[in-house]
This record gives C-alpha cells, structure tokens and sequence, in this order.
C-alpha cells in the first residue's frame, strides 16, 4: 500500500479537522483497503472513526429506526431492536458478504460507497430513509445518484441513517455465489401511505421500481414481471437480460414474504 | 506508529507504519506464519485471527487500528502436545488436504461455535463458511470437523464477546 498518514480521532469536531488534503474515512474499511491494497485508491491522509464515541447507536426513535454509521453489519443483523422494528433490515444485513466481512463492515461505510451491487442502499430507497451527515440529512431519493456517486461532499461524513419503520418489509437476493454481491436483489417496504421498491445490482445504480410499487399497491398479479430499464447491468457474472429476469424473481420473493 | 495490543494473550508493542496489514505485521515482522496470506483481496478466509474474540481478515486490518484489541492467530489456540478442541476435531476428521486454507477454517470454526452453540446445525456452518475458500474442495471434512469442535467446545460460553454497541429500544 501507498504511504498514508493515520488518524484516530475521538470527535466529531476533530475527525473533520483532521480530514484534509487527499483524505478518505475509514469505517469498517472492507471496501476502502482493498481498494487502497491494489491503489485503485490512494490517499494521503486516513481518518479512522472508530474511536469516536456514539456512532454505532441502534435506537427506535417514534416512527423511524436510527442506526449509527459505524454500526456492523453482524451488529445489524444480531440486533433484536432491528430485528423487532424492521426484520426485513436485520435479515438483509445477514445476507452481505460472509461473517468476517460482516464483522467489520459498516452501514455508513456500505451506504457512502454505494456500489451498484451493495444490499444497503435498496433497503435505504425502499424504507424511505435519511442520511443523517455532519453537514445536514439527505433523502434517500436524493442521496444515491448513480454508480458510487452520492450526494456526499469530499469531507462530509455520514453520522446515522433514520429508517422509516414500515407495515412490514423484505428483502431478496440473488447472491454471487463467489463476491456475494447481489447480482439482482429487491427490497419491498409497505407503508401505510403506499408501497417502495427499490432494486440492486440489476441496474448500473440502486434504483426505484415504479412499475412493481404499482403492481403491488393494485394488487395486480407479479407474475411475468421483469424490471425494465435503460441503466440494466451486463458483465461476466450475468448479461442484462438474465438480470432483468432475477429482478421479477427476486420482487415475487420479497413482495411475497410481505403479503 | 505505536500499537498495544494482546497478542496470544501476552501485551504486544507495535511499532510499524500506518499502511502495515495485521496479516503482514504478523508474518514478516514476528514471523507468525501460520497466518496465511491467499488472496489478499478479501475473499478467502486464509488469514483469519481472532479479534476481540470474533472472526476477522487480517489482510484487510491495519495494526495502528487495533490499539487495546486482543488478537488471536493459530499459533495462540494450542500447542502440539495441546490441541484446541478446534483443532483436535480437523485433525479427527482430517479436515485438511494440503493444509493452506486450515488456519483460516479453524479460526471460522471457532467463531461459528461461538455463535451457534455445540447444536450448531451442518446448514449453519455451510452458510457461515462462506468466507473461507478451500481449493482442495474438502469441504466435506471441514463441516463435519467444525460441527465436532463445536460440541467438543462446549465449556466455552455462546456468542461472540459483547460488543461495544449500546442498544436502546
């Protein structure tokens, strides 16, 4: 790895005092030092946020489930709050990556990094959630703006994520069986006001389902239903047309375990 | 950059600059070698310790992050004389065929014993192995072994030490 300079902060306030020049957060780090290992990212300055206190809070709060940015994805999963207020969170948080990666992993790291295959940002779009940051909130709507870009600026650190807690929600994926990456996966969140879905991994970037909240609000049949979209996904795993197809499976699973 | 941490239970001074991996530090510069380094990418499982008493890469940690830590390697379950109950139960099963990725697996048996109990069922260490890549295919033997070493581990508590996670409902 490139040198760096490490900091450990132990505030807020001095985690962004100390973010300066070419400098990255560190989280659970399972995206970032790999990334920094084969130099398709390099920095100069590290901040480590991990000694700072209260970032991995898992709290209800009236209608909205708080989760700390710094919170684990085995911490998520293994929560019985989450696991009472939004089952569906706990049970996709279960589904990322394996143990160990779950064991360092974080829900603010996951959700700053955004990528197009991540579990995280489907269940974010689909239970309407925000982005709690040092600089202010984001929608969910707002926030994910295609392949790894997000609303963040440079220095702006996510410090929680409110989950609006829904009638009742899950989440299905068809995993990579190597990366475990969803290469389609689909979250369904009912509300008392409506119904959102929200997609991964099929398309470029995490995305709303119109067609399928639709489907589902009427209440007319799923069956036959394949996502489409100009922004499908194609690579080696799997071309678009499979994945348009894993995305309609993948909906009548989780629209299924709502019903 | 100054470290302290629990090393196989002894205090460890560590002296080394920001961008040293664990599993590096641990190879190169005490020359723990049981620690192996497979992928390097964060795949495989092949340089599994345990941290804090639960499962963790050491290809993707850096020792100045581990201040008050206690890290556990292979070299740190048992001795030859003295087997971890882990490490008894693969060598029953001889759950190893060239042996590369066993470190790994044992340390993932440990940690899913912890978790799951001495009942934990064949479905469960499948699904929680999935971090640990065997390239001799011997899964079969792996399972068994961490199923054996679960029940043998029995005196040791479930689940994983507390987390530092406060939790309010």
């Amino acid at each position: 790895m490139t040198p760096f300079d490490l900091k450990r902060p132990l505030s807020l306030a001095d985690a962004r005092s100390a973010f300066a020049g070419d400098a990255a957060w560190l989280a659970g780090g399972h995206t970032l030092i790999p990334a920094m290992k084969s130099r398709l990212r390099v920095v100069e300055t590290l901040v480590d946020l991990a000694l700072i206190p209260g970032l991995d809070t898992i709290a209800v709060e009236g209608d909205h489930l708080v989760i700390g940015a710094m919170a684990t994805h085995a911490a998520v999963a293994a929560s019985p709050v989450v696991q009472q207020a939004i089952p569906g969170l706990a049970g996709l948080a279960l589904l990322i990556g394996d143990p160990q990666v779950r064991n360092r992993g974080t829900l603010g790291g996951s959700v700053a990094n955004n990528d197009p295959a991540a579990d995280y940002p489907a269940a974010l779009l689909a239970l309407d959630a925000t982005i709690e940051t040092s600089h202010g909130s984001h929608a969910a709507d707002d926030f994910f703006q295609g392949m790894f870009a997000t609303a963040l600026a440079d220095d702006e650190l996510i410090t929680a994520v409110r989950f609006r807690i829904p009638l009742a929600s899950a989440y299905a994926k068809h995993r990579h069986p190597a990366s475990r990456y969803a290469l389609a996966g689909v979250y369904v969140a009912k509300f008392a006001d409506g119904v959102r879905v929200a997609v991964t991994g099929a398309t470029t970037a995490v995305t709303r389902w119109p067609e399928a909240e639709a489907a589902i609000s009427v209440g007319i049949s799923l069956d036959g239903l394949a996502l489409t979209s100009s922004d499908l996904a194609s690579d080696i795993h799997a071309g678009s047309g499979f994945r348009a197809h894993l995305a309609g499976v993948m909906l009548r699973q989780a629209a299924g375990a709502v019903a | 950059m100054q470290t302290q941490f629990s090393l196989n239970g002894a205090p460890h001074a560590a002296d080394a600059p920001p961008e040293t991996l664990l599993s590096e530090y641990l190879r190169d510069h005490l020359g723990l070698t049981g620690t192996h380094i497979g992928c390097e990418t964060s795949q495989c499982g092949a340089c599994n310790v345990l941290v804090d008493g639960d499962s963790a890469k050491a290809c993707t940690l850096l020792v100045a992050t581990l201040d008050g830590a206690a890290v556990t390697t292979i070299e740190g379950l048992g001795t030859p004389e003295a087997l971890h109950p882990m490490q008894a139960a693969f060598k029953t099963s001889h759950a190893l065929q060239c042996g590369f990725c066993t470190p790994g697996m044992v340390i993932a048996g440990i940690a899913i014993a912890r978790r799951h109990g001495p009942q934990v069922s064949t479905e469960t260490i499948r699904h929680e192995l999935e971090g640990n890549l065997c390239r001799c295919t011997g899964y079969q033997n792996i399972v068994e072994a961490i199923g054996n070493g679960a029940k043998a581990m029995q005196g040791e508590p479930v689940g994983a030490p507390a987390p530092a996670q406060k939790e309010t409902a």
